[in-house]
């Protein structure tokens, strides 16, 4: 519940923050749009040649892109953010403030910094996921949608811990700004299925930076091609990371000395 | 662009490249990342196309397997060669104040940008030539230039890389006239990634598609060198192509003089 609240009130303060700028919000819909309609646009180039893309119709291609979008946006909303100001903060000293507040500072510190324009790839990305499941018509019943939720939050899950693993690694490397790019562009592999990819960019997907948990396993459980033995096994390897990156921000907090004094 | 002697030039670009290179080795890790975007990009598109020749029966669209390996190999060390990042740079030095010491100086800022470009290509070259060696190996690509065809790619990639720093140069100027450049950067992005074959060879897209690549620039900055070493064109094809390079770098030029001039005139450093 604390969580919630403390993430609605970084929400408000970030709203607040843009809406002084509120030209950055013809400038973000300009860029998702644009984002939008160029994986779309490779989409119909690959379908102008080809019915079916390694057992994926265009329909259900469509849907991939679609939560493509918009796990793309909540990562940009919170996590990345909030990851960038606590690696800042590790080097300026800044965290400081951050660890006097009577809360948990992992949840402090992931919530902290908001991005609202995002939110604006969220929505767009949603909106085409709902166009495709129309299209996609009765193949989606009531269970998949289920799942699809549960697998949507796990890769979430996932994500967050692995970014918060990286972000983590500032207490020992200190100048690290860039490390989170790694995930951005790994993550614009998971633009496709993971699965046509071949075995050594496969794993790397998988192990390395979980991209395929994020995009690919929630749609195949939506479209109703996910075994369950991958659906519990999703879900323990999300309490995993998150017990695993809990467990790595404590030991890398534990080295945390303040850039003063 | 300034009357010096050509030999004083060269000794502003020699002295640049030393110290850019131990700016460059001083960023490492920076790079590496770096180069991972690079390799990854046409990686996907590889896959994505090979998987598509697999379920047409081997070919699609004039390409089998095997070429598609060649040519998003060969569009790797292209696009390495010819990318610029002055979009980034440029909206940053006039948003900063950081064009002032540039400006200063008795030579055109455009030195220090080729200079820096030059010795960050010099640099990575010899990172990406093994990936894509690898890449062509990995992928089974088939590739058999004639000689003519090797000849011609030289000038066709020189001309490219002109050809791209010139445009992208100029667009960057924008900054000048705009606080934020981001969304016209990613527009440009995105038609680069259409129109210069970076998504998929410019034969595969619709004929309109193609047509306007051949008529704006874009063709003619990625796509054409690496046609012309795959030995898909004639040689009246490359000779048009290399004339239609020529033809647009002599625009660009003539842009980026109107747009330095108008645009150096609107400046103004913040701060004291």
């Amino acid at each position: 519940m604390r969580a919630v609240g403390l993430f609605w009130l970084s929400l408000r303060i970030g709203a607040m923050n843009a809406l002084q700028y509120r030209a950055d919000f013809f400038i973000q819909l300009a860029q998702s749009t644009i984002g939008l309609g160029t994986a779309l646009a490779g989409v119909a180039i690959v379908f102008g040649q080809t019915d079916e893309l390694g057992g994926w119709r265009r329909d259900e291609l469509v849907a991939l892109i679609g939560v493509f979008v918009m796990v793309g946006g909540l990562v940009g909303v919170v996590i990345r953010p909030s990851m960038e100001r606590l690696m800042e903060g590790v080097r300026l000293g800044t965290l400081d403030f951050t660890l006097t507040k009577p809360v948990d500072a992992q949840l402090l510190v992931s919530v902290r910094q908001v991005d609202i324009w995002r939110l604006m790839d969220v929505a767009l990305g949603a909106a085409i996921l709902v166009f495709a499941i129309a299209q996609l018509g009765g193949r989606v019943g009531l269970a998949a949608a289920a799942a699809f939720a549960v697998m949507l939050l796990a890769g979430l899950a996932i994500v967050y811990s692995f970014l918060l693993v990286l972000a983590t690694l500032a207490f020992w490397l200190v100048r690290i700004e860039n490390i989170l790019v790694i995930f951005a562009s790994m993550y614009e592999a998971g633009r496709w299925p993971v699965g046509i990819y071949p075995a050594w960019l496969r794993v790397a997907l998988t192990l390395l930076v979980p991209v395929a948990f994020a995009v690919t396993i929630p749609v195949e459980s939506l479209i109703g091609r996910l075994e369950p033995t991958t659906l519990a096994g999703t879900i323990l390897l999300a309490a995993c990371f998150l017990v695993v990156s809990r467990w790595f921000w404590r030991l890398g907090l534990s080295r945390y000395t303040g850039a003063s004094a | 662009m300034s009357g010096r002697a050509p030999g004083s030039l060269m000794e502003i670009y020699r002295s640049k490249f030393r110290s850019e290179i131990a700016v460059q080795f001083a960023y490492r890790g920076a790079l590496a990342i770096w180069l991972l975007g690079l390799l990854l990009e046409p990686v996907i598109y590889l896959v994505v196309w090979t998987t598509v020749a697999a379920s047409q029966g081997g070919a699609v669209g004039g390409f089998t397997a095997g070429e598609f390996a060649a040519y998003f190999a060969i569009l790797m060390v292209v696009n390495q060669l010819t990318f610029t990042w002055h979009f980034h740079e440029m909206e940053w030095r006039i948003r900063q104040g950081f064009f002032s010491p540039l400006l200063l100086r008795p030579v055109h800022p455009v030195h220090n940008d080729i200079a820096e470009n030059l010795t960050f290509k010099l640099l990575t070259f010899t990172a990406v030539v093994p990936a894509a060696i690898v890449l062509l190996v990995a992928f089974r690509a088939s590739l058999q230039p004639s000689l003519v065809d090797v000849l011609a790619f030289i000038p066709a990639l020189a001309l490219a890389m002109v050809l791209r720093f010139l445009v992208e140069w100029t667009l960057a100027l924008a900054a000048f006239w705009l606080t934020k450049v981001s969304a016209i950067n990613q527009a440009y992005y995105v038609l680069m990634l259409f129109l210069s074959g970076q998504v998929a060879p410019l034969a595969l897209l619709p004929p309109i598609v193609q047509t306007l690549a051949s008529l704006l620039p874009f063709r003619w900055m990625v796509a054409f060198p690496v046609e012309t070493l795959q030995g898909r064109l004639s040689p009246s094809e490359i000779l048009t192509g290399i004339g239609a390079q020529i033809v647009w770098i002599m625009l660009a030029w003539g842009l980026l003089q109107v747009g330095w001039r108008a645009g150096v005139k609107r400046y103004s450093a913040v701060g004291a």
